[in-house]
């Protein structure tokens, strides 16, 4: 059987999953549960500076949105960080801690940004013997209008002075976890790294008006006639998450940056996908916060098979394998020439590729063979561009199949040639240079 | 169209062979990966899950179906079967309108509950096709332990004492393992010979001696047991049949007990050599009666009747066994007691029934009678424990002709364990057989293993 252990910044954890920071890590309870379920670690809820505790909102701060028959897709909140007050947490985690010493525990802040309130939390933080800990830079909601969260994640050279006071005055691992709330992903990451952070975790959640509500003319959740735009997260944000993980693992500056992947994972195949571009560990809070903590024991027994099923024994035999194959469009192979092709046996005949051809892609399907209803691929019209096997309803009915090199592509006439050929080297392109490597 | 469709009397090869292997195919046809993945998707994955309540083995669905979701159909197996090694057969047999079906909370939204059997049996298939091994033996404890009878109960009982590091011998009388698996449920609930893989399955955990053509009783004692073994579990099913005690019922050709003809059904892999009635009355109320029934009239039988002395709610048959009857062209009579068979040279030709009715809860002949004209009747009113089975110094306490034990499965005498249909007060279903076994099992090793084995589980 497959090994999840994950050893991520020193930090050991039996699997690489941990819950982030958020509800389900706000208490004792809570955590004590997690673990009892099998998780492999936590980001403990974002702590504050001593003082008043945060205050929220006293209605409600979710929103989702639903798929047929409600399952859940994306979910939407307007929290704050922990609203319990400092001491508490802070004995709640030590004791945590102690109790459970062979799962992570890192401990996530997010105070002012001036170096003494950041010194004066690492100080009382450190002395829990917690892993690590995570500075959120990301919550786009609430916090950001105080200078904090997003306010900071959004400016690189914040990022990077801030990293920069915590790695001075802790010993502990330092995490930095990013907003998606930006254009480029990339400079952020950069900044964590040139401050000192050890890791990146990633994604927080992405600002949102999950839905309006028609009748009182006012964003979802609604707090008396009002809303407020929260963060994003869920099986929808996934795909945002995954590239910007992808970017951070191929930059040349970040490259090799240790990364903790977050955002829309809900099964095992999401977490093996986060660690194939290269990501540590995982971390999880929608699907937790809509299934209960069991959901853990999926996500194990999952990737433990499929690790199984491929012969890889331990994460680091996979982590980052798919990281080499994320490229810049300009160097894809414009030699690799596919047609669709549909199998008869298999295809109900539902029209659904046919009409999406036809009115706004390149009119490749036609509908009637001989008089008669049937669905067949025009290979002098198709370009190859997937969209019909996207909406077909019967998966594996239509496949992509390349064009053997030397065969002649009924569209454009011309031979496929073999090897490989980029744009930048293609006659079209004005600025045509050398093909990288 | 066979020629000997309408044959009068007894007669073989009623229907073409091509109607008799599709009579003999799955009655449920599985699920394909779409479909189950369609159907998982309805899964709530509910909290404390009424459905896991509600099944015998407390198996964990809604961590099967989401495991099914999630494209993990292994995962999904490893979670069947470690609460039930007979996950296969269950997901095929199992009343699932009356366990965990009828339990699912979306009865109560949408009045459809999840196929929580044909996923259970998507995901057992799978692992069955690719030979999954889910489980490893804890290392040896050098205790010995007889199981007596090779159905669900003996054999989920030796398994688990097998996984626990125990060694086990079964002995069985019969020439095949799996018990009504492979003697006694309808072929088309379980054909391609699943139960013979199902038990080659459980056997391969190793560990597992079996002793075949042994009977208790008969070639050994259950004193002898004792001594040999460090605890002993009775399977022993029911082996006997209860008449009708009626003239004839022993004499008449054509009068025969319902299982026994099943368990020719089920031997007989040609079902175009195997006779059946023109006109069959099956007297009884359970499953027993609905198999053989439907069974009759897959084999080609043209008249078939189901005659029960009660009403239909008293009926042991759920409404989805009736229902099957009653689409497969059974007529089911109530409130009808046999009180005469008739025959002629020899063979059955009709019976005779009175109408009954409950007075003040007693079932009393109402005096009016009508005659069924039959060439073959079957009974199909109880099965019996044999008593001398189970030999004659020192017995377990019975009650109602059944072995008496606790919540643990302990028998009256000490080391003696005992599950499935042969223990009063049981549910009378193979997964009922395959949680005593595994509960024996269990406490089996508490007992033998002490304080170290109730730490260990
Ligand atoms: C016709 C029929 C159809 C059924 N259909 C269903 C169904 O669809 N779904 C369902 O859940 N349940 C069904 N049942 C009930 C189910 O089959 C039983 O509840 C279950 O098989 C009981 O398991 P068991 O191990 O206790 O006994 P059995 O399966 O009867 O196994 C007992 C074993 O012990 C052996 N044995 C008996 N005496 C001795 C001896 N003296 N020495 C050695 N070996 C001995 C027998 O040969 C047999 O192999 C059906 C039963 C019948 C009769
Ligand atoms: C209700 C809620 C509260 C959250 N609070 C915090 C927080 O205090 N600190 C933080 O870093 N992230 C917080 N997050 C963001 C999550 O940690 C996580 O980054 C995000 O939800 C994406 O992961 P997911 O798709 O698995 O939910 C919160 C998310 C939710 C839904
Ligand atoms: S989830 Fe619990 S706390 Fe939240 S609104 Fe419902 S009952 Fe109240
Ligand atoms: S969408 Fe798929 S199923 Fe529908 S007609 Fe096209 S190929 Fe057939
Ligand atoms: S009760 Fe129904 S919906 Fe709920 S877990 Fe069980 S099968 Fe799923």
């Amino acid at each position: 059987m497959a090994d999840l252990s994950t050893t991520f910044l020193g930090i050991k954890s039996p699997n690489p999953f941990w819950l982030a920071s958020a509800p389900p890590t706000d208490r004792e309870v809570n955590v004590t549960r997690a673990f009892r379920a099998g998780w492999g670690g936590v980001v403990w809820k974002t702590l504050g500076a001593e003082g008043p505790p945060i205050v929220n909102v006293n209605g409600p701060r979710y929103g989702a949105i639903h798929g047929a028959d409600r399952r859940l897709l994306g979910f939407n909140n307007i929290e704050l960080i922990t609203d319990r007050p400092l001491q508490l947490n802070l004995q709640e985690i030590k004791a945590v801690k102690k109790a459970w010493p062979d799962r992570a525990v890192v401990v996530s802040l997010m105070v002012p940004c001036d170096e003494e309130s950041w010194k004066a939390i690492l100080k009382v933080v450190e002395e829990t013997e917690c892993d690590g800990v995570e500075l959120n830079f990301g919550c786009p909601h609430g916090m950001s209008e105080r200078g904090m969260g997003s306010a900071v994640g959004q400016v690189p050279e914040y990022i990077e002075m801030v990293a920069r006071w915590c790695k001075q005055h802790t010993r502990m691992p330092v995490i930095v976890k990013l907003t998606p709330n930006i254009t480029d992903i990339r400079y952020p990451a950069r900044a964590a790294k040139q401050g000192g952070a050890d890791a990146v975790s990633l994604i927080n959640t992405v600002s949102s008006i999950v839905s309006i509500d028609l009748d009182r003319m006012a964003p979802n959740p609604t707090i008396d006639g009002k809303g407020s735009h929260g963060g994003y997260c869920g099986p929808a944000v996934k795909p945002i998450a995954l590239n910007m993980v992808a970017e951070i693992a191929r930059d040349p500056e970040t490259r090799g940056l240790p990364i903790s992947g977050i955002g829309g994972v809900t099964t095992w195949r999401d977490a093996a996908e986060f660690i194939a571009l290269g990501c540590g560990t995982v971390q999880v809070c929608t699907a937790a916060m809509t299934y209960g903590f069991k959901v853990v024991e999926e996500l194990k027994a999952g990737l433990s098979n499929w690790m199984d099923g491929k012969g890889y024994r331990s994460i680091e035999d996979f982590r980052g394998l798919a990281a080499p194959n994320v490229t810049d469009w300009r160097y894809l192979n414009l030699n690799y020439v596919t047609k669709a092709v549909i199998d008869q046996d298999l295809c109900i005949q539902c029209g659904r590729c046919h009409i999406a051809c036809e009115d706004t892609s390149h009119q490749a399907i036609a509908a009637t063979v001989d008089g008669r209803r049937m669905f067949v691929v025009k290979d002098e019209e198709c370009v190859g561009c997937n969209l019909c096997i996207e909406v077909c309803p019967v998966e594996g009915c239509i496949t992509m199949q390349p064009l053997a090199a030397g065969a002649i592509d009924p569209r454009t006439g011309l031979r496929v040639e073999p090897g490989y050929a980029n744009w930048t080297t293609h006659p079209n392109n004005p600025m045509a240079q050398v093909a990288a490597e | 169209m066979s020629a000997n469709r309408t044959a009068a009397g007894w007669a073989s090869g009623r229907l073409s062979t091509a109607e008799l292997a599709a009579n003999f195919s799955d009655l449920h046809p599985p699920l394909d990966r779409h479909e189950a993945h369609v159907e998982a998707d309805r899964c709530y994955f509910c909290f404390d899950a009424p459905c896991q309540s509600a099944c015998p083995t407390s198996i964990d669905v809604p961590l099967f179906i989401r495991q099914i979701q999630a494209d993990d159909p292994i995962g999904s197996a490893d979670t069947i079967l470690r609460a039930n090694v007979f996950g296969g057969m269950c997901a095929r047999v199992c009343p699932t309108a009356t366990l965990c079906e009828e339990a699912c909370v979306r009865n109560a939204a949408e009045g459809k509950p999840v196929k929580i059997g044909l996923l259970q049996r998507y995901a057992t298939d799978v692992a069955f096709d690719r030979g999954r091994q889910p489980f490893t033996r804890a290392p040896a404890t050098g205790r010995r332990i007889a199981v007596v009878g090779a159905g669900p109960a003996g054999l989920a009982c030796a398994h688990k004492l097998a996984e626990l590091g125990h060694d086990v011998t079964v002995f069985e009388v019969r020439p095949k393992l799996g018990g009504l698996n492979e003697y006694g449920i309808a072929s088309y609930k379980a054909p391609d010979d699943f139960a013979q893989r199902e038990v080659a399955f459980v056997l391969s955990i190793g560990g597992i001696a079996v002793e075949g053509d042994k009977r208790l009783g008969q070639d050994f004692t259950l004193a002898d047991l004792r001594r040999k073994f460090d605890a002993v579990f009775l399977g022993l099913g029911l082996g006997g049949v209860n008449r009708l005690g009626l003239p004839g019922d022993d004499a008449l050709e054509g009068v025969m007990d319902a299982v026994e003809w099943i368990a020719t059904l089920r031997q007989t892999a040609d079902k175009s050599q195997l006779p059946v009635g023109r006109r069959v009355v099956v007297i009884g109320g359970g499953m027993t009666a609905v198999d053989a029934a439907v069974q009759a009239r897959r084999l080609g039988a043209e008249e078939v009747t189901i005659a029960y002395r009660r009403g239909l709610e008293a009926m042991k048959a759920s409404l989805y066994e009736r229902q099957l009857a009653q689409t497969n062209g059974v007529l089911i009579r109530t409130w009808a007691m046999p009180v005469e068979l008739l025959g002629d040279n020899g063979r059955v030709t009709g019976i005779t029934f009175e109408r009954t009715a409950e007075v003040d809860g007693k079932l009393l002949g109402a005096g009016e009678c009508f005659t069924l004209a039959a060439d073959m009747v079957m009974c199909a009113v109880g099965q019996v424990l044999v008593p001398s089975d189970l030999g004659g110094e020192e017995l377990p306490a019975l009650k109602g002709g059944r072995i008496v034990v606790d919540d643990e499965r302990r028998t009256s005498l000490p080391g003696v364990w005992a599950g499935g249909d042969c223990v009063a007060g049981g549910k009378d279903l193979t997964v009922a057989a395959v949680e005593d076994g595994k509960q024996a099992a269990l406490s089996i090793n508490r007992a033998l293993m002490g304080v170290l084995a109730a730490a260990a589980e």
